[in-house]
């Protein structure tokens, strides 16, 4: 009988020849895997926490509240809002563009951290996923209900028709939006739903039977963990986040054409597809820090959403803030520097205006709260944080409130001037998206795994990290969890 | 899909398995598949499987619905009915770039999906046939197959318990 020998693997060493660094550890503690499986699924086994019916009920109380809302809109139509003859855009084209912003930060951290190798994102990619489809049907519902008569809505496609045919205008940057938006959900969806497939093969595996069994077993797709499907797996992943990279770019991008085609002051401008792209991600981070510090402290999941990952997150805050700060600046540079007088008379007007409490709310929110993310004690600190991310959310809000109803009120000529007045319907409505997309999120994190498994493990120390300690670091660490 | 005769190995941990698809390759066994609760690096190499051609399918669906866009609002806005909207060229071909792009991206996307799953035969209600308990847990499975008379299955087995395999047996499965 013949032996066979296994030569060792070359080990990345810790000791006196030869100093790697240390790969970066994104879970605390050194869990085994089995242990991975029961502290993600734990939650969706288990009865939820007070804490989570609490929250469930305002949202949901919410969403009742909205589907109220807009049943009275239609039933009434659009003057039921606030809008007049001046102001024809105001909350629902702010709320569109909000939400749609929202949603950015959860591609950028499900598609370009993944092309970047950023290991920090398996944590809080699905959960960022699941944000960006939810905000993104909020976003989706608004120009719906803008348009006075939603069931003619599916006019805004492009279908053989009875009327001339009367073809959609393809030149209208809102024809865009519809194509932009419309795919942004789709692929979201599908980037989301590829990348649970076999989390949710685990959790079919780990049911008893029943409805559960079922549900898993239909959306698994008889999912069994084959290397050749992995590795296939893999490459449409890459494919699809390289898709997904320039098609999150161009949403916003396309959005903000919305505006930049228009005529009017304040809007008529070349750097809002960038500066919209910033707003976009910064708003976005600001959401992702709000619900995974509400997650990590409900769920009990601190061991996987790390201070760390807050860390990371709460620096691309501030990248993204000084970004759109640098925008706010330029934009008055330009408006003083371009010689045209109605832009002249917007700029002055949005400081010395009468919204010009909106924009200073703007500033305070977006252009200094940024800056009090300089030192690690405060990116670390989670109450600090969640305030923070709070902040950024109002000032994203009224960064788009500003832009719409500001430009609008005082256009050109004075006698086609106005006032926007929000009615209790245009806050409810407000209110309600909110309801609706809490009401979608606190459900996920009850019925589908909110945390991306089979990627937890692929970096847990099983691969790249262990080999990279020595044996007798690893034996530490292990005795010291 | 028949029943067939396989050799399953099942390992706790990923590095012993890849080391057993090092030595049983090098011994000129090939892996019938490995199965593990997530995507192993450095394996496709192990195992010598081949780099996907699934790109393709993005690449070909992609410019088949670029050029599907372009026609389509070259048609319905030049021939079909063109209508003068602010003085804009018939042919705005730049303003049709934004809808051309989002439709490649939307069709590419999905027929790379699709084509996984049709390569990879997964589909809704498929029922699972796992070779291992806890290969989508925390279990691996290096699994070879007995084609025919000529393969040498004691020596397969004796690779496999030396190389630090929890378990190795013979069964008899579809997969």
């Amino acid at each position: 009988m013949s032996t066979i020998t296994f030569t060792p693997r070359p080990v990345a060493i810790g000791g006196a020849e030869a100093e790697v660094l240390r790969p970066p550890r994104w879970v605390d503690g050194n869990p085994a895997l089995h242990d991975i499986t029961d502290d993600i699924a734990r939650p969706l086994e288990g009865k939820p926490g007070k804490g989570w019916w609490i929250c469930f009920g305002i949202a949901f109380a919410a969403l009742l509240n909205l589907g109220g809302m807009i049943t009275w809109l239609i039933a009434k139509g659009i003057g039921v809002w606030g809008l007049n003859n001046s102001v024809g855009w105001a909350f629902d084209i702010t709320n569109f563009v909000f939400w749609v912003g929202i949603g950015h930060a959860g591609t950028l951290i499900s598609a370009i951290l993944l092309l970047f190798r950023q290991q920090w994102r398996t944590s809080i990619n699905r959960s960022a996923e699941a944000m960006t489809i939810f905000a993104v049907l909020c976003a989706a519902m608004f120009p719906g209900i803008h348009m006075g008569r939603p069931w003619d809505a599916f006019f805004i496609f492009p279908y053989p028709n009875m009327r001339g045919p009367l073809w959609v205008n393809f030149r209208s940057p809102l024809v865009w939006d519809v194509f932009a938006i419309s795919t942004y959900l789709t692929i979201s969806l599908v980037f989301w739903y590829l990348g649970m497939i076999p989390d949710l093969a685990t959790l079919r595996d780990r049911a008893k039977g029943g409805i559960k069994k079922i549900a898993f077993r239909l959306l698994s797709l008889g999912w069994n963990g084959s290397h050749r499907t992995w590795a296939r797996y893999e490459i449409v992943s890459l494919v699809l986040a390289g898709l997904a990279t320039p098609l999150v770019l161009s949403v916003h991008s396309i959005v903000s054409m919305d505006f930049a085609t228009s005529l009017i002051p304040g809007w008529h401008t070349t750097i809002f597809p960038p500066y919209f792209v910033a707003g976009a991600i910064y708003s976005g981070f600001g959401m992702v820090l709000t619900l995974l510090i509400i997650t990590r402290q409900t769920m009990h999941l601190e061991r996987y959403i790390t201070l760390r990952h807050l860390d990371m997150m709460a620096k691309v805050t501030m990248l993204t803030g000084m970004i759109v700060s640098y925008a706010y600046l330029t934009e008055f540079f330009v408006a003083w520097y371009g010689g045209n007088i109605y832009e002249k008379y917007h700029f002055i007007n949005r400081a010395t205006g009468p919204y010009a409490w909106c924009f200073y709310l703007m500033v305070l929110c977006n252009v200094v709260t940024p800056q009090l993310l300089w030192t690690k004690k405060a990116r670390t600190n989670v109450a600090f944080l969640f305030i923070v991310s709070i902040m950024v959310n109002i000032g994203m809000w009224f960064e788009r409130f500003v832009i719409i109803v500001v430009s609008l009120h005082r256009a050109f000529l004075p006698s086609g001037w106005g006032m926007f007045y929000p009615t209790k319907i245009d806050i409810g409505i407000l209110i309600g998206s909110f309801g609706l997309f809490f009401t979608c999120f606190l459900l996920f994190i009850r019925v589908l795994p909110m945390i991306a498994m089979w990627e937890i493990k692929g970096v847990v120390g099983h691969g790249a990290h262990k080999m990279a300690l020595s044996d007798d670091e690893a034996d530490k660490e292990t005795a010291h969890a | 899909m028949r029943e067939q005769s396989f050799i399953v190995a099942t390992y706790s941990d990923a590095d012993s398995l890849l080391r057993a698809v090092e030595t049983v390759r090098s011994e000129n066994f090939s892996v019938y598949d490995v199965f593990a609760p997530y995507p192993i690096h450095g394996l496709d190499h192990a195992m010598g499987v081949r780099r996907s051609r699934l790109p393709w399918v993005t690449f070909i669906i992609g410019m088949a619905a670029l050029a599907g866009a372009l026609v389509l609002q070259f048609y319905t806005a030049v021939l079909d009915w063109p209508l003068n909207v602010g003085g804009k060229p018939n042919n705005s071909t730049l303003a049709f770039l934004p809808v051309t792009f989002e439709l490649t991206v939307l069709l590419g996307g999905l027929s790379t999906v699709a084509a996984l799953f049709i390569k990879g035969r997964l589909y809704p209600g498929k029922k699972e046939r796992l070779i291992a308990e806890g290969v989508t847990n925390n279990k691996f499975a290096l699994v070879l197959r007995k084609k025919d008379a000529s393969f040498d299955t004691r020596r397969a087995r004796q690779l496999l318990e030396q190389s630090g395999a929890d378990r190795v047996q013979e069964k008899e499965a579809e997969l």
